[in-house]
């Protein structure tokens, strides 16, 4: 069947399609369900499937062992787990109880794409499969000498900040929708920032590479690379659990529903602006 | 004026600022550097053999990584140009020779002065483009601002778009311009003013009898850096020299669309032109404002006149004035690139008032600038490590480009100040920072 031959990482899935049993999926930080109709999960399947810049990975089992960079025993010593997220076709229940756990990049205002992917790998294009993951592996490669820390170490293709957190306008700059995709192909989840500008913000919403959130307060200023963070969307809500704060989150606002249906064009299929494909 | 355009895109009475609407496309605009991900996109969702919406209202312009062996960056033009054969694309400036650009009888040259140049812009109309800066085009009093991959993939299939009415600012400039100031002056006193995300999700109007004194090309540079305030569109109204503009590159029949008496604006901004000084932006942010006079202690490496924003021929002809008046030799290598084909050319026929029937490219060759080079972006977004000045080890540069974050011109240490072409050229001379009044007078 196709779809056990696509999901090569995800057995869990191939479990539930053979034998056609829900699969809810719980840690302790995050609890996602699947849908239940095996031809819903094969349709879903498909669309992941198809679509060559969503990729879906589970967290390592996790690790003893203690890392530097924080306490928790949870989280593995090798790249973060990608927080789990449906792309495309979310039902309303999963996008409720999205939660996004890892630890956090932080940054400061202004943030241009440059910085997040500079003009040199814009010959690579997102729409390709093999580049985009070397997009990813480019991302925030632009930021000064002043970021001590590496978003990506040398020699890798992923990061292990699942959450980066910026200032005010984020992502200015070039238009290029790179800048998004490289973010979400590196293994960021969610963004919280204090703003954005306007284009990465329609990109990231277009393309549903990452989450853009934006925070009540200078989120930037308290919060430093390496803290453990959790984001609740239903709640509105990011928990540093390094320091122990918890931020309220401003809500999605307009751009909500683009997001739930899964981009841009889920949006006009569900609302019949253009037709459906076929599954 | 930007809710009146929207209004009749999508096809309502009226709008206010805020609402979501779906909006008719007239114009679409891609590049080398993001049509391949929107063909790419759409393809996937419309499918391997869907057409565009219309073959006609779509314009691609191959311009920002051209001159350069990387094989990828050549790679995209040739997946361009598949797609313009296979779709029968009408508007397709393709290039194949890179040796020499002017045997590539298509080849415009960067995709903002190409779009005007060729009349794609028209008043009254929507314009959108896989670039930040399409916002240009609002010179027309057309609504025109950047897209991404994405939702330029979306547009490809459908010719319409989700889009948000934005309020608007304005900006009222009135005043005789002084002949030591350039349009470059006025957007970045207005960006230090409000900021780099002053104008965001706005657009910003510019009225007021200096602006209508500009000729097109001023007003180009103008609303070329709105979205260097965060700004969503930067309109000026369409009016004889528009019409005159567009006389004789377009025979498509437009409607300029008007603000009303009663319009509502967020804020206003009021500027009076005469009392204003040539400006920089110092590094690394286009509204990190300054006064080139209290910036003549910092030592340049290099000059760059040219790019969409500083590169038309009335850009050129403004720094030839102030090599003209000098007489002296640059004291820094001074790059000039040409935005388009026809800027190029001009340079090397239009002669310069005041010089004896000198043509730019004789005045720049006898202060000892570089050679203008071929049109296109270059190196005012560092492309590929290749490209024609590219800055790859840090220097203090001096450009007449819109943007000076770190790394834009290649080098992340490297310290970039805006200008205009005046402001630009009298460093030039100088090797420092230099208010261009000690040349114009």
């Amino acid at each position: 069947m196709k779809t056990l031959v696509c999901l090569i990482n995800c057995r869990l899935e191939i479990f539930a399609v053979h034998f056609d049993v829900d699969v809810a999926f719980c840690t302790r930080y995050r609890t996602v369900t699947f849908p239940t109709s095996r031809c819903c999960l094969d349709a879903w399947a498909m669309k992941l499937w198809a679509k060559p810049n969503v990729r879906f990975e589970y967290p390592k089992p996790p690790l003893h062992s203690s890392t530097t960079h924080h306490q928790n025993p949870w989280l593995p010593r090798a790249a973060a787990p990608r927080p789990t997220r449906l792309r495309h076709s979310l039902t309303a229940e999963s996008t409720n109880a999205t939660t996004f756990h890892g630890i956090c990049y932080v940054v400061g205002d202004n943030i241009d794409t440059d910085q997040i992917i500079p003009a040199e790998y814009l010959t690579l294009v997102p729409s390709n499969p093999a580049e985009y993951e070397k997009l990813g592996s480019y991302a925030l490669i632009g930021l000064p000498a002043s970021y001590e820390t590496r978003f990506i170490e040398p020699n890798e293709m992923k990061t292990k900040y699942s959450i980066v957190i910026g200032g005010d306008n984020f992502g200015c700059g070039s238009s290029r929708e790179h800048a998004p995709v490289a973010l979400g192909a590196a293994g960021v989840a969610a963004v919280v920032a204090e703003s954005y500008a306007r284009i990465f913000f329609r990109n990231s919403v277009a393309t549903g590479e990452i989450y853009p959130l934006e925070s009540e307060v200078r989120i930037c200023e308290e919060c430093k690379t390496g803290d453990v963070v959790t984001i609740e969307l239903a709640e509105s809500r990011l928990i540093n659990h390094t320091t122990g704060k918890e931020y309220k989150l401003k809500p999605i606002g307009d751009a909500g529903p683009v997001i739930e249906a899964g981009g841009i064009f889920a949006y006009a299929r569900k609302t019949g602006m253009i037709p459906s494909q076929s599954c | 004026m930007t809710e009146k355009i929207l209004a009749r895109a999508s096809e309502k009475p009226q709008l206010s600022p805020g609402e979501n609407i779906w909006i008719n496309v007239d114009t679409l605009m891609t590049h080398d550097v993001f049509g391949p991900g929107s063909i790419g996109i759409f393809k996937r969702e419309f499918g391997e053999n869907a057409k565009v919406w219309d073959r006609e209202k779509v314009v691609i312009i191959p311009d920002h990584y051209i001159f350069t062996t990387d094989e990828r960056a050549n790679r995209n033009v040739d997946i361009l140009r598949d797609f313009c054969l296979e779709q029968n694309i009408k508007y397709f400036y393709d290039i194949k020779d890179l040796s020499d650009f002017k045997v590539n009888p298509d080849y415009k040259g960067v995709c903002h002065v190409a779009l005007a140049q060729e009349g794609h812009c028209r008043p009254g109309e929507v314009l959108l483009g896989t670039d930040s800066h399409t916002c240009t085009a609002g010179a027309f009093g057309q609504f025109a601002t950047g897209i991404g991959n994405t939702d330029a993939g979306f547009v490809l299939g459908t010719g319409k778009l989700l889009l948000k009415v934005p309020p608007t600012l304005l900006f009222v400039m009135d005043g005789e311009m002084p002949d030591y100031l350039l349009v470059k002056d006025l957007i970045l006193q207005i960006i230090g003013e409000i900021s780099v995300s002053g104008a965001t999700y706005k657009s910003m109007e510019f009225v007021g009898t200096t602006v209508e004194s500009l000729n097109m090309e001023e007003r180009m540079t103008l609303c070329n850096m709105v979205v260097e305030a965060g700004g969503k569109n930067g309109v000026v109204s369409a009016d004889s020299t528009t019409f005159k503009y567009l006389e004789d590159k377009t025979s498509v029949p437009y409607e300029p669309v008007y603000s009303d008496e009663q319009a509502r604006f967020l804020s206003e901004y009021r500027f009076d032109i005469s009392k204003l000084e040539p400006l920089v932006a110092k590094p690394h942010s286009p509204d990190n404002r300054a006064l080139a006079r209290e910036c003549k202690d910092v030592k340049i490496d290099r000059v760059f006149i040219g790019y969409c924003t500083g590169g038309k021929t009335e850009d050129f002809m403004a720094a030839a004035k102030v090599f003209l008046n000098s007489d002296k030799k640059v004291k820094v290598p001074t790059f000039l690139v040409p935005a388009a084909q026809k800027s190029w050319m001009d340079l090397f026929s239009i002669p310069v008032p005041g010089s004896g029937g000198k043509t730019c490219s004789q005045i720049f060759e006898e202060a000892g600038c570089d050679t203008p080079a071929n049109p296109s972006c270059s190196a005012c977004m560092g492309r590929p490590k290749d490209t024609y000045a590219r800055m790859n080890k840090p220097m203090v540069c001096l450009s007449t480009a819109n943007r000076n974050f770190p790394g834009r011109m290649g080098h992340k240490e490297g310290q970039i100040y805006l200008a205009s072409p005046y402001t630009a050229a009298a460093p030039a001379l100088t090797g420092y920072v230099t208010d261009p009044r000690e040349f114009l007078h």
